[in-house]
């Protein structure tokens, strides 16, 4: 192994996260380093408008997504199972790459509810602590809104985030989310427009009596220049968003607004294809000195550092603490250790709707990968669950973001699978049917027996063990997801549709249907060593000189979708870095 | 790879010689401990300053730096020339290899006249054709500040050129043709701005070495000043006043903007320019980059204008095609582009320009814009080689340059096919 | 490093292509990488023989996917759409060979949840099925390939797969028939540079625009017919000059 010149900071991986970190520690002077398992990526040479539109490659071969072969994850629903190595991607896609899944995102711009941030103590307070199921283990974070506030506004104007204000330091705007807590001001550009079908969606849910609203858009309504001066294009609707590089620098993306900054910055530095395999600790396991990375020909680096920023994909970042020795790995039985535990995903459902063909063309290829008008009704507390029998909720809304035939051919039930009828059917039914992928976006709350370990007997091309993911689908999740999902066909009827087909999310949870990417946990932040991985800052608290950033930080999931929460909580410990770490090394909270 | 210097005639003539032979020191006078401390001792501090700046005026480091990772003004960097590569000399003041054993007065003969230390003719890719209108006072700024960055021993042997390139005595016939000696002249009709602007674009900025027609010798058409040429593969645009070609519609600021930025709300520096913006002029104050706008807007254009081609045409109808489904995306359908981020194409100079090489050149091999502290963005155009044929290639430009009100003439299948072999073999 | 090579960004494309090789490790400094020309297109199936079905296995799927997408008056069926050849180009290329799947064992049989766990490819899929399905017709249809059986017969057989009542030794036929509908139906609606949806008959028969990039004009055009035809990755015949 080869020692590499000590730096201040090394980063590991280059998303959302890492260039957010690496743009401000760099800023203030430090000498930083990020190390990024997959290559550089860029609009031009990467995803070009002349063939970024192919849905086979992008959609169907996840060109931009991690190889399986590289490393993968086993799967079983309950403890008493085996579990079997995930062979190819299905209900979530890792990310890969620099820019991470901010590359291949919708870019759906969400705050987390004011009580989301406190959910445990608020539901304990007004539906009683007997509520709650008792093996659902949901925590408060350890940080309010109020005071992550700040840092969601950063990153919204970082990314020049499209959308309406629902609530201005406490004035309910008009057209906005009136349940949204309250925003410093407004959104950086206004809303996108809007295709057919969600302006439909808008007055079907308006004449229901809902306060619909557009659906906070990292696709740029209008041309925008950031606050680091990087400059983006508007949105041209083509329709090829998630799961696809931007084209035409028209949605955020560490590439479309730090990237070109954070390069030009002397202090820092970049490798691509390199993958770190273990973070470093000295003889008393209390502090790290480095990381250990493999190159592409195979060959081990050593780079010493004084600070770790651990900045990968959720379970990337848990099984690096796993097999790093960096705290105690979570027993579900004993109720004991810390990583891998509160690991979460999102309860998706749908509902599509069948419209007649004489009267309605959706042009659904016209779109963006944010776009479509939503509700808030249903989603955290903003709902009476006392006669419900459940917690938690989500926003919904007509989110089509394709027409993409390979995916987006529905047709109604009752139709074969092939032949004529079935050909004749997507024929009748592409331009006239509604089909919002994740429609229904509900939370997912956190139990024992959902968690991270590494397993027995599957490894990966290192000989490393691969991380085992134990996850099922609860009952309150499922009457969760029953309940939002008939609302929101009740909607999508009102729309004038003829016939829809409601698809709650159903048990067990099924690893080879996608779902969404939003993994979440497994290194949660709190106020209790017992019962987090790090701190309020997403310090670790066995390691103070090692940072966790992402999601694996949420204690449970919830409503919306987890980007801008993520980045907020990102700017909030690197000001923390800034203001308190770097002045006095150590633990930023005592517990 | 830094181009400098075309026209392949030139070579037939006259061969080469190398700039590093001739400014090569061979006559160590004086030991270099001392040397260097003499020039620091008697120069002052405002003069070393001043020097710094006009060193990046005159975008030395561009040259004299190699881009792989070499040592400022160390030398070695590849001056692409029609007949092949020479390497850009070691100006250091390392007395062995730099110029450290040269005289202020050797070094400005070097500058003004294009005679190096030894007696050699300097090749013309060394810019003393327009650095001889620079100041004495600013040369010698410029020998006070190089004499104060590390020394760095680097032998460059810069002749890499076969016989007969390497005759050097050709540049004597060369000289006599294109080289007037002499300083720059103020025109007292004009005002203080205008005559500042005058002596950085004629002198230090030789911005004419690109932008400045040249004979079949490689010399500079005087009578065409700054109405555009193409350099090794590039167009460099004309910048003169002509209001369709030139920069005439752009307002003062405009310039100032693209010169200090890279872009402006219609244009994007790229190539060879996007290196001038990031070397030198992104470095220059306003006032100066002002004063050099007032000059070249004053700068009579010459109307050549061409009937643009009927819609009907079906060149202008694949064109159109191809622009609508391909390039509408970012450039928008009317060509009005993104301010910053994607260059207007619609009454833009560059796309109307004489001759199609950027354009040709940007579409095959893609490009990426300057990118600047004040515009740090620094987009880039994807490349197109792999989708269009040689005929789709020239269907869209001549569409673009026919649209919208453009006029320029038409670009053929041929021309594309020759760019096209002439990037396969060009060293990146 | 200041210039990538375009040498080095193919090499980083290829990995995320093909997932066999890997891109070399890299350092960015200073300013954005880009190099001319640099870019990982596509790669143009050309027509022409078989590059992974023997012509036995050929005259089979092209039978198969005109089955499962029959031709009508106004749209041609799987095989004129070029479905087959779109098949034969993935099972010879990287996807056949399960090149960047997880493929270390041990294999073992879980549930429906934990995701497909057969150690063959597809390539091997598809060869073994297909060998399987002649040797059932030859056998049940009097010597007849199922190329050669009637459409009935055919429709027929199709339904056994799909229901998992026609029983082939060494593959699961609901699997199998899983496998052959999502590229059929990949084939049918990816771009035509693959080697199906052959003048983007599939893209004109729904209206869908295909590699389009721009409807800047059309997101508040509502109800309203899109009215330009589809282009695809190498564009249209608009784009040559006539």
């Amino acid at each position: 192994m080869r020692k590499l010149p000590h730096k201040d900071v090394v980063i590991i991986g280059l998303g959302w996260t890492g260039s957010i970190m690496a743009h401000g520690l760099a800023d203030a002077g430090l000498d930083v380093i990020a190390i990024e398992r997959g290559p550089w990526r860029d609009t031009a040479t990467d995803y070009p408008p002349s063939y970024a539109p192919d849905e086979y490659r992008y959609r169907i071969q996840h060109e931009l997504f991690l190889r399986p072969a590289q490393t993968t994850f086993t799967f079983r629903n309950t403890m008493k199972q085996d579990a079997l190595p995930i062979r190819s991607w299905g209900a979530f896609m890792p990310p890969n790459g620099v820019g991470g899944g901010g590359v291949h995102w919708n870019a759906e711009m969400w705050r987390f509810a004011p009580t989301d941030f406190v959910i445990k103590t608020h539901l304990t307070e007004r539906y009683g602590e007997k509520f709650l199921p008792e093996d659902m283990t949901i925590q408060d974070w350890g940080v309010t809104y109020d005071e992550i506030e700040p840092y969601y506004d950063k990153f919204e104007y970082l990314c020049g985030t499209s959308g309406t204000a629902g609530n201005i330091k406490g004035q309910i705007m008009p057209g906005g989310n009136p349940f949204e807590g309250p925003r410093s001001r407004a959104y950086p550009t206004p809303a996108q427009k809007q295709p057919y079908n969600a302006t439909l969606f808008a007055k079907a849910a308006t004449d229901l009596g809902y306060k619909p609203f557009p659906q906070p858009s990292g696709n740029m309504s209008q041309a925008y220049t950031n606050p680091l001066g990087v400059e983006m294009g508007p949105c041209t609707f083509c329709g090829y968003c998630e799961w696809f590089g931007c084209g035409n620098y028209s949605k955020s993306s560490p590439q479309t607004t730090i990237l070109p900054v954070l390069v030009r910055q002397q202090n820092f530095t970049a490798r691509d294809n390199c993958e770190v395999t273990r973070i470093l600790l000295d003889a008393s396991g209390k502090r790290a000195t480095g990381v250990v990375f493999v190159d592409t020909s195979g060959e081990e680096w050593e780079q010493p550092a004084d600070m770790v920023l651990l900045c990968a994909y959720t379970i990337f970042n848990v099984q690096l603490l796993m097999l790093s020795g960096v705290g105690k790995i979570y027993d579900p039985v004993a109720d004991e250790g810390t990583i891998g535990r509160n690991f979460t995903h999102q309860t998706v459902g749908t509902a599509t709707g069948f419209f007649d063909p004489k009267k309605f063309i959706f042009n659904p290829f016209i779109a963006s990968g944010a776009i479509g008008m939503c509700i808030d009704e249903f989603n955290s507390d903003n709902f009476d669950h006392g006669p419900l029998g459940f917690v938690g909720g989500g926003y919904m809304g007509q989110v089509q973001t394709n027409g993409r035939p390979i995916e987006t051919t529905p047709v109604p039930p009752g139709t074969p699978t092939w032949g004529a009828k079935w050909k004749q059917a997507v024929k009748e039914n592409y331009q006239s049917t509604v089909y919002s992928g994740s429609g229904v976006h509900g939370s997912f709350y956190s139990y024992r027996d959902v968690y991270l370990d590494l397993d027995p007997v599957y490894k990966d091309r290192l000989g490393r063990p691969l991380l085992r993911i134990t996850m099922d689908l609860h009952d309150n999740e499922l009457k969760m997801s029953a309940y939002l999902t008939d609302k929101y066909a009740e909607i999508i009827k009102a729309m004038g549709a003829q016939m829809v087909v409601k698809k709650p999310r159903t048990g067990p949870y099924d690893v080879a249907e996608y779902q969404t990417t939003h993994l979440c946990g497994g290194a949660i932040m709190g106020t209790d060593p017992k019962t987090s991985a790090v701190n309020r800052y997403l310090q670790s608290w066995d390691v103070p000189n090692l940072f966790v950033l992402g999601a694996s930080s949420f204690p449970q999931n919830h409503g919306y979708n987890p980007t801008g929460t993520l980045a907020a909580l990102a700017y909030w410990s690197l000001e923390a870095i800034k203001t308190q770490y770097l002045k006095n090394p150590g633990p930023l909270v005592h517990a | 790879m830094r181009k400098l210097f075309g026209g392949l005639s030139i070579v037939l003539l006259i061969g080469a010689t190398t700039i590093a032979g001739a400014l090569y020191a061979t006559q160590p006078t004086m030991p270099h401990g001392a040397m260097a401390q003499m020039h620091v001792s008697e120069q002052s501090f405002s003069q070393v300053e001043r020097g710094r700046y006009l060193t990046t005026v005159g975008d030395c480091a561009a040259c004299h730096t190699d881009t792989q990772g070499g040592a400022p003004f160390g030398g070695g960097r590849a001056i692409e020339t029609p007949f092949g590569l020479v390497l850009a000399p070691n100006i250091t003041p390392d007395r062995e290899t730099g110029i450290g054993g040269w005289s202020d007065a050797e070094f400005a003969n070097a500058l003004q006249h294009g005679v190096s230390k030894d007696g050699h003719m300097l090749y013309p890719a060394m810019p003393y054709v327009y650095y001889t209108k620079a100041h004495r006072s600013d040369i010698n700024a410029i020998r006070a500040y190089l004499s104060t960055v590390t020394p760095v021993h680097n032998k460059v042997v810069a002749n890499q050129l076969p016989f007969p390139f390497n005759i050097r005595l050709a540049m004597r016939a060369w000289n006599a043709l294109y080289f007037r000696a002499g300083g720059f002249q103020q025109d007292t009709a004009q005002n203080a701005d205008w005559n500042r602007g005058a002596y950085l674009v004629q002198s230090l900025e030789h911005c004419g070495a690109c932008h400045t027609p040249k004979s079949v010798l490689g010399g500079d058409k005087t009578s065409e000043a700054f109405q555009g040429y193409a350099i090794q593969g590039w167009f460099a645009p004309n910048i003169t006043g002509d209001m369709r070609r030139g920069i005439g519609t752009w307002s003062v600021d405009d310039i100032v903007v693209y010169l200090q930025t890279g872009h402006n709300k219609q244009a994007a520096a790229s190539g060879p320019m996007a290196e001038e913006v990031d070397q030198s002029s992104s470095r220059m104050p306003v006032d100066d980059l002002r004063a050099m706008a007032v000059y070249l807007k004053s700068i009579p254009g010459q109307d050549d204008s061409v009937k643009p081609l009927d819609a009907s045409d079906p060149m202008m109808q694949a064109g159109r095609a191809i622009y609508d489904d391909s390039c509408a995306a970012c450039h928008k359908t009317n060509g009005a582009g993104i301010a910053g981020l994607f260059p207007t194409l619609r009454a833009a100079p560059a796309v109307q320009s004489r001759e199609a090489t950027s354009l040709m050149r940007v579409v095959l091999d893609g490009a990426k814009s300057a990118a600047t502290d004040k515009a740090p963005t620094g987009a880039a155009m994807p490349s197109y080689a792999w989708q269009l044929d040689d005929a789709q290639v020239a269907a869209v430009l001549t569409y673009i340059r026919n649209a919208w009100g453009n006029q320029a003439p038409a670009v053929s299948a041929s021309e594309v096919a020759s760019m096209r072999a002439n990037l396969m073999t060009q060293p990146n | 490093m200041r210039n990538l090579h375009r040498r080095e960004l193919l090499a980083t494309s290829a990995f995320i292509l093909f997932g066999s090789t890997f891109a070399r490790a890299g350092i960015i400094q200073g300013s954005l990488p880009w190099a001319p020309g640099a870019g990982a297109p596509p790669i143009r199936v050309l027509p022409g023989p078989w590059h992974f079905f023997t012509p036995a296995e050929g005259r089979a799927v092209e039978a198969l996917v005109d089955r499962m997408i029959p031709p009508d008056p106004e749209t041609p069926g799987g095989r004129d759409a070029g479905c087959a050849v779109f098949i034969d180009r993935q099972l010879a290329g990287p996807y056949g060979r399960s090149e960047g799947l997880y493929v270390s064992g041990p294999f073992r049989t879980g549930t429906k949840q934990q995701g497909a766990q057969s150690p063959l490819t597809p390539a091997m899929q598809y060869r073994k099925a297909l060998a399987e399905i002649d040797a059932y017709c030859k056998a049940t249809y009097g010597g007849r390939t199922f190329a050669d059986v009637e459409d009935s017969e055919k429709d027929k057989i199709i339904g056994a797969l799909e229901t998992g009542e026609l029983k082939l030794s060494g593959v699961d036929p609901k699997v199998f028939f899983t496998t052959l509908l999502k590229n059929t139906r990949e084939g049918f609606f990816g771009d035509p540079i693959y080697g199906g949806n052959r003048d983007m008959v599939a893209w004109k028969m729904i209206g869908f625009p295909g590699a389009r990039y721009d409807y800047s004009d059309w997101i508040d055009r509502h109800n309203e017919r899109y009215p330009h035809p589809p282009i695809g990755i190498t564009g249209a015949p608009s784009w040559s000059p006539r």
